[in-house]
């Protein structure tokens, strides 16, 4: 459903990606791993059309991602961001209730307010979060209304930019579920970015390893162990010893 | 440095200038279709007007106050080297009115606005916040942008005629308890001379200024660069661009309205 075919950018004298391959099928949950600073984020940019491929071509569905029109092609999708990226002159609910407050979507506020703290529910917060500013929540916490706000319209496709990271393992395990969840009931299209292994193992289908600019290993999650790729080894077993310098 | 070197150093910076009026030019122009086309965002619009008007007030009529009791002061010591210190009510409501009144409050509003602005759109930008917006089906120029400048554009030229107001009070203030001037000759002589469109004049300055603060601040925001640094790139090119363009429109402005 999602295709990426020969993807170049580079951001002036850097070249972050160099040629990246790699498609999702419906109803899959692709995990997207590799070290920091590699372009993983960039890589799911690009799909959303907020970063602009030098080369190459995007498509979802079959329809190239730069002539799609945009209203209708971003109300397909629902993205986490890395940071949270959370409207700090907005309350919490409204935050994650945005969508449904403006546009083809809106609806009317107090039902837009109550899918908002149902939603908050569902990656562990409680209602009393509802009324607060982003700025009063720790960064664990801004994470998960991040998350809220990413599955509040129930997307066809979601984006989650380390969804975990900065969570504790508790936490962690609950969003593991809530993302296998999505993909498995609601027959969602997941693309995630991690870091951490467990929830590698938690939530994919299939694995992509984004390095050097290109993806190095991909394929289903149950031949992961098994792949003899040495970079993928390294990474999966966390060595500082291999292929992949530890100086980047 | 060689001579084409410094040529080229020179070309360079032309070239670059030019390339900034032609995008300032462009962000300009994509603002403004954006009023013609739904969605709207009113709340925000009442926002940006209670943040860009009401709460500028007070910094734009203390200035305005003290520089027409400044002005008060100077055009009596000036004018009694002629015996001339009648004219202080008519050239302090004529120099507000016209000049002080837009000038000083639109780069006030430029210092205290498209700071601001430029801050506020500046993190939102490095924090990913304008990369969410439109994942969320919001376009940022009609969200973020179209209501800063257009009340920007509705709310400079009221400060204006409000400053002038406080303006002509500050002087007439001066020239009463300072200077002996009789109260109702004072405010005789003032409405005497002023003209209205010495008023609208300045009102379509303060419009015209209102619109380079807001869209300084924007656009500056929307291009900051990453990090702390980026945002404090951002607010100072905002303050120090609009600053400068408010002048230089101001010399324009000046010279289409009232060269003969
Ligand atoms: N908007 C940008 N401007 C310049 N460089 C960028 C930008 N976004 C990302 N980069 C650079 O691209 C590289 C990859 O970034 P990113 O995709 O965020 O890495 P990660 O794989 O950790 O998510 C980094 O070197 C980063 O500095
Ligand atoms: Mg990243």
């Amino acid at each position: 459903m999602i295709s990426l075919s020969k993807v170049f950018k580079s951001f002036g004298p850097i070249d972050v990606l160099q040629g990246v391959d790699l498609s999702i099928e419906r109803g899959k949950s692709m995990v997207i791993i590799g070290g920091s600073g590699t372009g993983k984020s960039v890589c799911l940019k690009c799909v959303l059309g907020l970063i602009k491929p030098d080369q190459g071509l995007i498509t979802v569905d079959g329809q190239d991602v730069q002539t799609a029109e945009r209203e209708a092609f971003l109300a397909r999708f629902g993205m986490l961001f890395q940071g949270g990226a959370l409207f700090d002159s907005l309350p919490v609910w409204q935050n994650v209730a945005f969508r449904l407050m403006r546009g083809s979507l809106k609806r009317p506020k107090e039902e837009a307010r109550d899918i908002a703290i149902e939603k908050l529910r569902r990656v562990g917060l409680k209602p009393e979060v509802a009324d607060k500013f982003p700025a009063e929540l720790s960064g664990g916490m801004q994470k998960r209304v991040g998350l809220a706000r990413a599955i509040a319209a129930d997307p066809e496709i979601i984006f989650f930019d380390e969804p975990t990271t900065g969570l504790d393992p508790i936490m962690s395990g609950v969003i593991n579920d809530l993302i296998r969840e999505i993909v498995v009931e609601m027959g969602a299209t997941a693309m995630t970015i991690t870091h951490d292994m467990t929830s590698v193992r938690a939530i994919a289908d299939d694995i992509a390893m984004l390095h050097n600019g290109v993806i190095q290993w991909t394929g289903p999650v149950a031949d992961m162990d098994q792949s003899g790729d040495p970079y993928l080894d390294q990474f999966i077993h966390g060595r500082a010893e291999g292929p992949i310098e530890a100086v980047r | 440095m060689n001579f084409i070197g410094m040529l080229a150093h020179l070309g360079r910076t032309v070239m670059a200038l030019l390339a900034a009026i032609g995008r300032i030019t462009l962000f300009a122009l994509n603002t403004v279709k954006h009023l013609f086309s739904p969605p709207f965002y009113g709340k925000e619009l009442f926002a940006a007007l209670v943040q860009i008007g009401w709460l500028s007030l007070p910094v734009v009529g203390l200035t305005a106050f003290f520089t027409g009791g400044a002005l008060a002061l100077q055009i009596y010591a000036g004018g009694a080297r002629f015996n001339a210190e009648s004219v202080v009510p008519s050239i302090v409501a004529i120099g507000m009115a016209r000049e002080l009144g837009p000038v000083l409050g639109g780069l006030m509003v430029a210092a205290r606005v498209s700071s601001s602005i430029a801050a506020e759109i500046g993190t939102m930008k490095v924090t990913e916040q304008i990369d969410a917006l439109v994942t969320l089906s919001t376009n940022p120029m009609k969200y973020l942008t179209l209501p800063r400048v257009l009340a920007a554009t509705l709310a400079v030229p009221i400060l204006v005629a409000v400053g002038d107001a406080i303006g002509i009070m500050g002087g007439y203030i001066v020239g009463t308890e300072r200077l002996g001037f009789n109260a109702a000759a004072y405010l005789k002589n003032t409405v005497d001379f002023l003209t209205l469109a010495d008023i609208t004049s300045g009102m379509v300055k303060g419009a015209v200024f209102g619109f380079i603060v807001a869209l300084m601040g924007c656009y500056f925001g929307m291009n900051s660069g990453r990090g702390a640094q980026g945002v404090g790139r951002a607010t100072k090119s905002a303050v120090v661009t609009s600053s400068v363009m408010i002048l230089a429109a101001n010399y324009i402005l000046t010279e289409a309205f009232f060269s003969a």
